[in-house]
């Protein structure tokens, strides 16, 4: 419908302007000033010790974010699916919160709660909380979808009339079929955690996002190379989320097309 | 018609007499499913509601002085630039998104193009807050790379009247991840037009104008007024992007409430309050409106 | 108006498939209806003569008109889709007004036009109706009135009962008839079911390999058929692969057949085809110096309704019929006047 010269010159001038941005700050990231040049911006990072820690702490809080996700979030959806379907529209409803509540509010709602006891408040491990709602959203979409298409209630109608109780019908059937929707949730879970920003900003917390920013404000060429090793890093998880998903869906195809139908 | 109303009566029959769910299933579900809405209740629904409490208390009992106080001058602008803001990069996502989405996955494209779309769209509508406003700031802030080169090159964009510090250069920059999300959010939607529709309108007469006016574009209304929606309450409760790009100083609602949060303004926590409160609002108004709409085109199918 | 095709060539990129060589014409009023098992062509068919797709070689006439190079939207075809493909977004009468839209006619009267259309159809009561609320009968009722309102010079069904339930199909398919026969339309019917193309069409093609076999009459297809695809194809048959023995005698796989052999010689391979109910029972036993006169023993033995289909294993071969005797079966006669010999397959 479109002119295809016209389309081709729309999408190169979109190419640059996604591209410009990225190109320009790898640049950025190696000049050396007026002396050319050079990786110096990625060495000063790896000998820098203040950044090594704030890493750390973000992805032990992306681990445990994670575990929450899978040990608190998974079952739900699970048991909602097997045995009350009715109550799928409240996880749905929970899985929108954390849109309708921007991150800059439930810090707000947050700090109201800070007078709580000092030993959850003071601990980075309280950025749990808020995390494990700011990826609820993606990781409930990935297992939400995946159940819906295996058919829980026949599945499970089959196994129990081939002797398996619920415990074992969960652990043997839909656990492996679900291996590659968890595996997507932990993915997205984990970047999300790992380029947070808002919360632990205003909580005073030194998580790596926090850390980019505070040396972007000394040390320009650095900051640009966080950037592009922050940038590799998502699309690193993300590649690794596409790739399960598109693996999953050529082994799910007759499921899958059995349930569009 | 016999056949498809007897099987239709066997279903609500089997739906009514189905079986109760035994005691040990019970058991598993709570136990399943409480742990959930506990986190949900302490994570999410208590602090909304000490939001809501502390919004409307002061000093000496119940107040709505805070509220009122969203009507002052510095709230009334923050609240004009975050609605601008939201509005322009929204549009212009919503233009941009659409095209490529349309170019990408409408009748007759290439599936590799879909295929680089969709993974660069993944990655990119995750590429924000502090690392993509140091990726603007290297590239067009005042003393990026692009701005230094288009200066030697004669071209001043800063003295032109750019600043990426200010709505407009916010607007570029939430569009980088503001236009993924679009294709993200409005592929189904354009997957979802039948060639058979098209192919319909063609044998009926419609030219290409008629069938993009008459066909496509009122049926991607409800997916496009929706994705708009959703784009605009991502732009209007974002806070990170420009947070790092102008450390807190351009005005806006969300930068506002990070500002009373932080202590960086004289303002009591109640009016940080009365903000979140605002936002949550509108943003509940905004995702109630984009769920009506998407429901519509369900209905559709 | 007439609807031709001449000479048309189009393969799909990258594979062999397509339609090679195809002539055929649909005359004015007539309905032709194109069979075929899936990937015969057929849809191509109708997809080149509605101008969906262009020909490679070839010409295709509309009328007087060559209309090889023009639009589908300047070809004025009523296409009917298999799944009807009404726009999801308008009520039945803006759908049937779709056309008089694109070409100006004003609110009113397109509206007037639209319902006097869906009346026609027997649609009178639903003209508000989105097409979600609509069964796939009544889908099927819009989608025609839509296809017709415009004074098409053609109309091009595309498997149009496929998505109905059996009852429903019947019912639809006299209605097509019925409408078509009303508006004396020339109509090309694209269906993989052999017994809605016999039911409803004045003349019937059969693809293959994007080639029409054969094309005629539904009783010409059914008597004659040129090979053993169509036979197959239309209708139930026995097919015997035999050599010809001398001149009236073919032997097959269930024993000696007497039959026409006309210019075929000793040596020959034919396939011989009969109906199963060309075949008759006999009450004695057969005559063992009489050619066509076979016993057999019965495999199964079905009741159907009108008639019963018996299958007998005779040698190394079966030989199915219909009769509507209710007695036991197990000699039959093939009559030497209705067997047909066919070219043996490559």
């Amino acid at each position: 419908m479109i002119g295809k010269s016209l389309r081709i010159v729309f999408l190169a001038a979109l190419f640059i302007y996604f591209a410009l941005p990225l190109i320009m700050t790898v640049i950025f990231s190696l000049s050396r000033g007026q002396a050319g040049f050079g990786p110096d911006a990625y060495v000063a990072l790896l000998s820098r010790g203040d950044l090594l820690a704030p890493l750390w702490m973000s992805a032990q809080l992306a681990l445990a974010t994670v575990a929450c996700i899978l040990l608190v979030m998974v079952p739900a959806v699970i048991a909602v699916h097997l045995f009350a379907p009715r109550l799928r529209m409240l996880l749905e409803l929970a899985a929108i919160l954390p849109f309708v509540i921007p991150g800059i509010a439930l810090v707000a709602g947050l700090s109201v709660l800070i007078s709580g006891p000092g030993w959850l408040i003071g601990s980075p491990f309280f950025l749990t909380l808020p995390y494990f709602f700011l990826a609820l959203p993606y990781a409930y979409r990935a297992i939400d979808i995946a159940i819906s298409n295996l058919d829980l209630a026949q599945l499970r109608l089959a196994a129990a009339s081939l002797g398996a109780g619920v415990g074992r019908t969960i652990l043997w059937v839909v656990m492996p079929n679900l291996w590659p929707a968890l595996v997507n949730a932990a993915l997205m879970t984990f970047t999300v955690v790992l380029g947070e920003f808002t919360v632990a900003n205003i909580l005073l917390f030194q998580t790596f996002p926090v850390s980019i920013n505070l040396v972007g404000k000394s040390e320009p060429a650095e900051a640009a190379a966080l950037t592009i090793v922050s940038f590799l890093l998502t699309w690193i998880a993300l590649l690794i989320v596409l790739l399960v998903g598109r693996n999953s869906r050529k082994t799910f195809d007759p499921v899958q097309s059995g349930a569009s139908s | 018609m016999n056949l498809a109303h007897s099987t239709k009566h066997n279903r609500e029959v089997a739906a009514k007499t189905r079986r109760p769910l035994l005691p040990m299933h019970v058991l598993w579900a709570v136990a399943m499913i409480a742990p959930f809405l506990l986190l949900t209740v302490i994570g999410m629904i208590a602090p909304v509601i000490l939001l809501v409490a502390q919004s409307v208390s002061g000093p000496h009992g119940f107040t709505l002085d805070y509220i009122q106080s969203l009507a002052n001058p510095t709230y009334r602008l923050a609240a004009w630039n975050s609605i601008v803001l939201s509005f322009a990069s929204a549009s212009v996502s919503l233009v941009t998104g659409g095209v490529v989405a349309f170019i990408a996955f409408g009748s007759g494209a290439q599936s590799r193009l879909g295929a680089l779309v969709t993974s660069f769209s993944a990655v990119a509508a995750n590429f924000a807050g502090v690392p993509l406003a140091f990726a603007f700031i290297s590239t067009l802030g005042m003393f990026g790379l692009l701005t230094r080169v288009l200066r030697t090159a004669g071209i001043d964009i800063y003295a032109m009247g750019f600043s990426l510090y200010s709505i407009s250069g916010l607007t570029l920059v939430y569009t980088y991840f503001l236009t993924p999300l679009m294709i993200i959010l409005i592929t189904p939607a354009i997957r979802a037009i039948s060639q058979d529709w098209l192919a319909a309108a063609k044998s009926l007469g419609a030219n290409p104008a008629q069938r993009l006016q008459l066909v496509v574009l009122p049926i991607l209304a409800p997916s496009l007024i929706s994705a708009f929606i959703l784009l605009f309450g991502s732009a209007f409760s974002g806070y990170a992007t420009a947070y790092a790009l102008t450390s807190g100083n351009i005005v806006l609602l969300t930068t506002e409430i990070g500002n009373v949060l932080t202590g960086d303004v004289a303002s009591a926590p109640q009016t940080g309050a009365a903000l979140s409160v605002g936002m949550i609002v509108v943003m509940a108004v905004l995702v109630w409106i984009s769920r009506w709409f998407g429901q519509r085109t369900r209905r559709w199918k | 108006m007439t609807m031709a095709f001449e000479s048309i060539n189009y393969t799909y990129p990258g594979s062999g498939t397509g339609v090679h060589d195809l002539s055929m014409t649909v005359g004015p009023g007539e309905l032709v209806a194109l069979i075929g098992a899936s990937g015969s062509g057929k849809t191509t068919a109708l997809k080149l003569l509605a101008g969906f797709t262009r020909p490679q070689a070839g010409l295709i006439r509309i009328g007087d008109r060559d209309v090889t190079e023009v639009t589908a939207e300047e070809r004025r075809l009523g296409v009917v889709f298999q799944n009807y493909a009404l726009f999801p977004h308008l009520c039945a009468w803006e759908n049937v007004a779709f056309p008089l839209r694109v070409r100006g006619v004003p609110h009113p009267i397109r509206r007037a036009q639209a319902i006097q259309m869906l009346e026609r159809v027997g649609m009178g009561a639903r003209v508000g109706s989105m097409p979600h609320m609509l069964s796939g009968g009544q889908q099927q009722r819009v989608a025609l009135a839509r296809a017709l309102v415009f004074d098409p010079k053609g109309l091009l069904l595309d498997e149009p009962l496929s998505a109905l339930d059996a009852a429903l199909r019947v019912e639809m398919r006299d209605e097509i008839l019925r409408v078509q026969r009303q508006s004396g339309i020339a109509t090309l019917l694209v269906t993989h079911d052999q017994e809605e193309a016999l039911s409803v069409a004045d003349r019937v093609a059969v693809m293959r390999e994007g080639r029409i076999v054969q094309i005629g009459t539904p009783r010409v297809l059914y008597d004659t058929p040129v090979d053993a695809y169509v036979a197959g194809f239309v209708g139930q048959s026995n097919l015997w692969p035999g050599i010809v023995e001398r001149e009236g005698l073919v032997g097959t796989s269930v024993g000696p057949i007497a039959c026409v052999t006309g210019t075929r010689t000793r040596g020959d391979a034919v396939i011989v085809f009969v109906r199963p109910e060309w075949i008759e029972p006999l009450a004695r036993s057969p005559r063992a110096e009489v050619a066509g006169e076979i016993a057999g023993e019965t495999l199964s033995d079905r009741f159907l309704g009108p008639v019963r289909r018996i299958d007998l294993a005779v040698g190394t071969g079966m030989v199915r019929l219909e009769t509507h005797l209710r007695t036991p079966v197990s000699a039959v006669r093939i009559p030497p006047e209705r067997v047909r010999l066919l070219p043996p397959l490559e």
